[in-house]
């Protein structure tokens, strides 16, 4: 299987398991009709709660990454590629940002705090917009 | 009828003089994983021995299945529908394996002759040997077998994986899982590790003294709780009046640590109001928010 999970990130399960599907398809690994391991099958192989698989997803199927079946499973869905676009612009722009850091001086663990510090901040009004 | 499995309510319990249970409350609800955590003497096997009908407790409501677990009938209906394993893994000690086996078998009607194949399989265990001579490891093994192969509607076990090497425990963990999704089964289990409970659980109370100090979904638990950490490059502020959702905080030189149970904008917001401060945020491990509820030792 694809997926890795770290269980002393802090990171809820579900969120990283969210986040690897989704790269699966930004990357090509999963490609739209790919079916995904039923949830008993995933949440054995990778030891994890069948509720996270279940929840997992249903929030996959919120955002349009995968369509769930009736009866017959999870499937990634014509439009979860569409991301791919965005994704690659996005790609370049990260590039070039990447770039500019470089032209500063900047070292690659002091890049990385920095971008990890701005996805913290990101990620907490994101949550706080749900309030 | 509630929606819940195992349902306390407010139930009190002393030994002499010592209380044990002191107004402990838990929901656990159909189809959950849920694992209990606490230091020794918090009150999970106290808990645990109420629900199983071993202790009574001097006041306040204990249900199993929705039935009063203090009811001598009742008791012994639920004690049919449950798969245990005591914290004590003691057994008759004049049998072998294949005997605890074959004498345990025709109390119950569901027994799953398929998982107790799989089982001896998967343990090792040497069939013949006399209880006594088990190690601790293998008398786990074997009561976590006597357990599962029940088709029990609930498993209620305390330290089940106490003694397994990790091989044997990720095995443990991961029957534990399949027989959730399979099956539908409720499982309630205390243990000391707490990477076992974050791994397989979708709900946990963190007990202590006998009450329940946190009980959630642990991804709710995981989203709610950050430490905030505030850099001030010229010294920390004599006098900050924090906002509310600061559940703990150190200071250590010019940095500020804080243990946020709610309201994390506002107190990023006020870190980052400070001229020069520099403000992160982590996500927290299980083990983390259990410490910063319960303390070290």
């Amino acid at each position: 299987m694809l997926f890795r999970l770290n269980h002393n990130s802090g990171v809820p399960v579900y969120i990283q398991l969210m986040e690897q599907v989704k790269h699966a398809v930004a990357i090509g690994a999963l490609r739209p009709g790919d079916q995904l391991p039923t949830i008993r099958n995933l949440a054995g192989d990778l030891v994890i709660n069948p509720n996270t698989v279940v929840r997992v997803y249903r929030e996959l199927e919120h955002d349009k990454i995968i369509e769930l079946k009736h009866g017959s499973g999870a499937f990634i869905s014509e439009s979860a590629a569409e991301r791919r676009q965005e994704i690659r612009k996005g790609q370049k722009v990260v590039q070039s940002a990447m770039e500019k850091l470089k032209s500063l001086g900047l070292g690659e663990e002091e890049i990385r705090r920095l971008v990890e510090n701005e996805l913290a901040s990101l990620h907490g009004e994101s949550e706080d917009s749900y309030e | 009828m509630s929606d819940f499995v195992v349902e306390m309510n407010n139930v009190r319990k002393s030994f002499r003089k010592t209380e044990a249970l002191c107004g402990l409350n838990l929901q656990v609800p159909a189809g959950s994983i849920y694992g209990l955590l606490g230091r020794n003497g918090a009150g999970k096997t106290t808990a645990i021995k109420l629900l199983m009908g071993m202790l009574k407790a001097d006041s306040g409501d204990a249900r199993v299945f929705g039935l009063p677990v203090a009811d001598t009938a009742e008791g012994i209906e639920i004690r049919r529908r449950i798969g245990f394993v005591a914290e004590e893994k003691e057994l008759y000690p004049y049998m072998t394996v294949d005997q605890m086996i074959r004498f345990t078998r025709p109390f119950f009607q569901k027994w799953r002759k398929d998982l107790e194949q799989r089982y001896l399989k998967m343990f090792d265990l040497p069939s013949d040997r006399k209880i006594p001579k088990l190690s601790k490891g293998m008398r786990s093994k074997l009561m976590l077998l006597l357990a599962l192969c029940r088709g029990a509607e609930l498993l209620i076990l305390d330290e089940p994986m106490e003694g397994l090497d990790p091989s044997a425990n990720e095995d443990v963990l991961r029957e534990l899982v399949d027989l959730a999704a399979a099956e539908g089964t409720t499982i309630f289990f205390s243990s000391h590790q707490i990477a076992d409970v974050e791994q397989i659980a979708d709900r946990v109370s963190i007990i202590d003294h006998g009450v329940s100090l946190l009980a959630d979904r642990l991804d709710a638990m995981k989203d709610r709780y950050q430490r905030i950490q505030i850099v001030f490059p010229d010294g920390v502020p004599s006098s900050i009046q924090w906002v509310d959702g600061v559940e703990q905080l150190r200071q250590d030189g010019r940095m500020v640590s804080i243990l946020a149970g709610r309201n994390q904008e506002a107190i990023l917001a006020q870190g980052r109001s400070f001229p020069g401060a520099s403000v992160e945020s982590f996500p927290l491990t299980l083990k983390e928010i259990f410490l910063g509820h319960v303390g070290s030792h």
